[in-house]
């Protein structure tokens, strides 16, 4: 078992509250997975993503571990978790673009970068990873504002993934994008996963089609707890939680690039996650409500590598 | 991805380091919600710390002249005489109260503070938008005038204009500082609003055919306002601190009195020498206190609209 | 980069051109006969100074002549390096009394400026985020940035002056002493310097800390320091970045304070009558010197001018954005 993460919980401390963003959240990546991590913007992705690897100013580890390869991760110590950054996990932050320092060119940023770590830089193995992800050796004499948006968010994948990982979190990374761009960045995370230079993977996205392509599993997020994890195909073609169906209803034809439409095709919206209601989260919205449904679901495997929260699943 | 004409790195980082330079973080505008900011103005200590100060010498420059019934520079006392019951600032050479002075200096100083900040805001302000949001040869034009007027040294341009045409009320005097210190004030609006012109409730709006000045006033300037106030503050206090300076050559108004004028005064007059220090030290400390007050209030105010820059 | 420098060179040359106008000008503006009026203002004792001054007016002002003639005529002197007769120190020539001045000036102001930048920028990056410090030194830096020039230079001229006494607190070198290349006279420059040097230092202090403390919060909130943060790279090199970015604001800040800071010089050259431009600028307006006023305008605007133009290029090897295509400025 790569990762092993068992009801994590974080939390945003806020003026009016404890933002519950990750409520108890348990699921496991298995070595050589790519999970797709999908459900619309406000439900938690990017948090999950932050918790497994650095948790910013306001987000507190309320309870939960994570484990990798056998290790718990003191996720919730910034200080005890730098031994485990870049070398056991990395990410590829959403903010690609403005990732890298603009005052330093980029060889040197990464000469730097690897020296604070203690990691010794081997310039022949940095420039045949440019090459897998089609740069040249010219780039490290550049300054990042010489490079163009493409660029840039190659060599973060680059940089971020030198140290070879266990682990991956890629967070929307294709969002700034054009669509040939998206394909060449979903090629590449799926080649460093080929390659062997990254054991497993978690890509975050709102868009489900085009994580579909290259993700072994995809798990959807529904307002901060975890609707439904099997693998890809399944969730396309027969996902079992009435949110995941709906999802996957309002892509016009998978395959097909779907803007951030913020589900217009489901009506209601996401609970509050300062104060959430009791029971299932999607009650309010979901056409299948019953009784039950003011009792929360156990998120329990109902086929093999297919787990749902949902009462009409089981 | 901006709308920003071909300039210089230089030149864009600058405009964010306007406010730097006077004493503020680089801002970004950030709508907190209302409540969000009322809370945190609140609960933010140096926003109520620099207010309180600020708050308490406005009153005394209000409210204590009302009660002294004698003028700031009749001969009313013993002359040279220490702080004591009576004088509680002691007296000056010439027997003058300078407790009586320093409480209507300080209306001098709230004064020039507000016409000669206010003025330079509304100046920047104008320059500002116009130049951000009509971009072009309109905004090159302005910005060559902004630019040039920001490196004459202002004080210099000021001393030169009191010496020829002579300045007799703090009013005139305000308006040649207000007309000299807009232009890092216009320099960090228009980039502002060239960030806030390419958003689309500013699209919106053009299409819907609303005119240019009433877009900067509905749409642009009430997406800044926090920033606007803040710049105005500095102004506000930069004012004061020129205003002394121009006081203290012995270029300030003829008429009346003021903090600086006392410092001018204590000076020629020797206090130093004679050991007067109670003549010296209330002016400026009463400069100080202000405008110390007012830079961290709007540090405060940085931290209120601004949740990146709040310590958690 | 040429055309970033071609373009400060135009607006340098274009504020030089505004400040000779304003020079110009400022004079015509004056209510009633100028002439008339400033003989009258300067009163003077001798008259053979009255008439070389009446002379000098007449011509400068030179009614009879067409105003672009006047403008014209102002200039071409102006071009020869004549700014007229001091009236103060009659009869020297004004760039005279200035030459003389303004090594006095910058002997203050230069490195005021330059130490007092370097020390603020350490030691408001070292203050930033760390709470003890930030919070006792911040106050500090406030009430030293809010201090008018002239105040903490009275403040000090009484405290280490007057009451202690261990330091002169007026001129540049002891009355007593004839200036020469010796031993006891450089002491006593440096003596007299000591005082109005570290009143300008420490308010210029105060403020360059106090921009570089937020500049480095800010900073520390960009995204590439997250990146870093997340590849868990060390505190010293996160650090490091943030300030190496966090400079490039202050050198512009540094040009935008340029005036502001020499205001203060002035201010405390009048405190310590310390014989530079502040100085003459004072004994000018007592002694109704309008020349010596105008010719010390002048050189202070050419002055930071240059200094403006110097801080340009120390923002172009500093910045690398600035060498190479202009294209992406964010
Ligand atoms: N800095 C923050 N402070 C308070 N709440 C936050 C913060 N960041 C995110 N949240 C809240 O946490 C929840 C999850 O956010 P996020 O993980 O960013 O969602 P996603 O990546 O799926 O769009 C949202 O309800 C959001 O409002
Ligand atoms: S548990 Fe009930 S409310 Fe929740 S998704 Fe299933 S059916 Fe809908
Ligand atoms: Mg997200």
């Amino acid at each position: 078992m790569s990762l092993t993460v068992t009801d994590l919980r974080v939390h945003y401390r806020t003026l009016r509250g404890e933002v519950k963003a990750l409520d108890g959240v348990s699921f496991t990546v298995a070595d050589g997975e790519i999970m797709g991590l999908a459900g619309e913007s406000g439900s938690g992705k990017s948090t999950l993503g932050k918790s497994l690897i650095r948790l910013d100013g306001r987000m507190r580890h309320v309870g939960g571990t994570v484990e990798l390869d056998g290790v718990e991760l003191p996720v919730g110590d910034s200080a005890a978790m730098d031994r485990f950054r870049f070398s056991e996990v990395s990410v590829i932050p959403q903010y690609s673009m403005s990732a890298l320092n603009p005052t330093r060119k980029i060889g040197k940023m990464v000469a730097e970068l690897l020296a604070s770590r203690g990691e010794r830089l081997d310039p022949a193995e940095l420039e045949r990873r440019l090459e897998l992800v089609g740069l040249s050796r010219d780039v490290l004499g550049r300054y990042p504002i010489e490079l163009s948006g493409g660029m840039k968010q190659r060599v973060v994948m680059v940089v971020s993934t030198l140290l070879n990982p266990s682990l991956l979190i890629a967070d929307e990374v294709t969002s700034a994008l054009d669509v040939s761009s998206q394909k060449a960045v979903a090629r590449t995370l799926l080649g460093l996963r080929d390659t062997g230079l990254v054991t497993s993977m978690i890509v975050v996205t709102h868009d489900i089609s085009l994580v579909y392509q290259i993700a072994d599993t995809i798990m959807v997020m529904y307002a901060g707890r975890l609707a439904e994890k099997a693998p890809a195909d399944v969730i396309v073609t027969e996902p079992r939680h009435p949110y995941t169906r709906l999802l996957i209803s309002s892509l016009p034809e998978v395959g097909v690039r779907q803007a951030d439409k913020r589900l217009s095709g489901i009506p209601g919206s996401p609970p509050s996650l300062l104060d959430p209601p009791e029971g299932c989260r999607f009650r309010d919205r979901c056409p299948l409500a019953f009784d039950r449904c003011a009792e929360q679901p156990p998120f329990t495997e109902v086929a093999p590598g297919h787990s749902v929260a949902c009462w009409k699943a089981a | 991805m901006t709308a920003e004409p071909p300039e210089s790195v230089a030149e864009s980082v600058a405009e964010s380091a306007a406010v730097t330079a006077a004493g503020s973080a680089a801002v970004v505008t950030v709508r907190a919600p209302r409540r969000e900011a009322l809370y945190f103005a609140l609960r933010n200590g140096k926003l109520v710390a620099g207010l309180v100060v600020v708050l308490v010498f406005l009153l005394a420059a209000l409210l204590v002249p009302l009660t002294i019934d004698y003028g700031p520079n009749d001969y009313v006392g013993p002359a040279a005489s220490a702080p004591s019951g009576e004088y509680w600032f002691g007296t000056t050479t010439f027997g003058q109260d300078v407790f009586a002075q320093f409480a209507y200096g300080l209306r001098a100083t709230f004064l020039v503070g507000l016409l000669g900040g206010g003025l330079a805001a509304v100046i920047g302000m104008a320059v500002g938008f116009t130049a951000g949001y009509r971009g072009g040869l309109v905004d090159e034009i302005l910005n060559m005038i902004t630019n040039i007027v920001l490196v004459l040294p202002a004080l210099v341009v000021l001393l030169i204009v009191n010496a020829y045409l002579g300045v007799r009320s703090v009013g005139v005097q305000a308006l040649f500082i207000g007309l000299t210190s807009w232009p890092w004030a216009a320099r960090a609006i228009r980039a502002q609003t060239f960030s806030l012109r390419s958003r689309d409730f500013v699209d919106l709006a053009r299409l819907s055919g609303v005119r240019t000045p009433k877009i900067i006033v509905r749409e642009i300037a009430p997406n800044m306002s926090s920033y606007l106030f803040m710049t105005f503050i500095l102004l506000f206090g930069g004012s004061i601190l020129i205003a002394a300076s121009l006081d203290f050559i012995g270029l300030g108004p003829t008429q009346g009195v003021s903090l600086g004028l006392m410092l001018n005064n204590a000076a020629r007059w020797s206090a130093l020498h004679l050991g007067m220090w109670w003549w010296f030290i209330p002016p400026g400390a009463g400069i100080t206190a202000i405008v110390g007050a007012l830079y961290v209030m709007n540090v405060g105010l940085d931290e209120v609209f601004n949740p990146k820059l709040r310590e958690m | 980069m040429w055309r970033y420098f071609g373009r400060k060179l135009l607006i340098y040359g274009l504020t030089f051109f505004v400040a000779v106008t304003i020079n110009w000008m400022i004079p015509r503006f004056m209510p009633g006969d100028p002439v008339q009026s400033m003989l009258s203002r300067a009163n003077i004792a001798q008259p053979e100074a009255v008439e070389a001054m009446r002379a000098h007016y007449t011509n400068l002002f030179g009614f009879d002549l067409p105003l672009w003639k006047q403008y014209a005529n102002f200039w071409a002197a102006l071009l020869q390096g004549d700014l007229g007769i001091s009236i103060w120190v009659f009869p020297t020539p004004v760039t005279d009394v200035i030459v003389r001045a303004v090594p006095y000036t910058l002997g203050l102001l230069v490195p005021a400026i330059l130490l007092s930048w370097v020390a603020g920028n350490r030691f408001g990056a070292f203050a930033a985020r760390r709470k003890w410090l930030d919070n006792t030194a911040l106050p500090v830096g406030y009430v030293l940035t809010a201090t008018p020039y002239m105040w903490l230079a009275i403040l000090l001229a009484w405290g280490l002056g007057i009451v202690a006494g261990v330091l002169p607190v007026a001129g540049a070198y002891s009355f007593a002493m004839e200036p020469s290349w010796s031993w006891e006279f450089l002491g006593s420059l440096v003596e007299h310097w000591l005082l109005p040097f570290a009143s300008l230092f420490l308010v210029a202090f105060g403020g360059w800390a106090i921009g570089m403390r937020n500049m480095i919060i800010y900073e520390l909130e960009a995204d590439y320091v997250h990146y870093l943060q997340s590849l868990g790279a060390s505190r010293r090199l996160v650090r490091r970045y943030a300030f190496r970015n966090a400079i490039l604001p202050q050198i512009t800040g540094l040009a935008l304070q340029l005036g502001v800071l020499v205001a203060g010089a002035l201010v405390t050259e009048i405190v310590f009558s310390y014989p530079g431009l502040g100085h003459l600028i004072l004994k000018a307006i007592q002694n109704q010197d309008f020349f010596l006023l105008q010719g010390t305008f002048l050189f202070i605007v050419i002055g930071v001018l240059i200094a403006n133009f110097v801080i340009d290029v120390a923002y172009v090897v500093v910045d690398p954005r600035t060498r190479i295509g202009m294209g992406e400025a964010a």
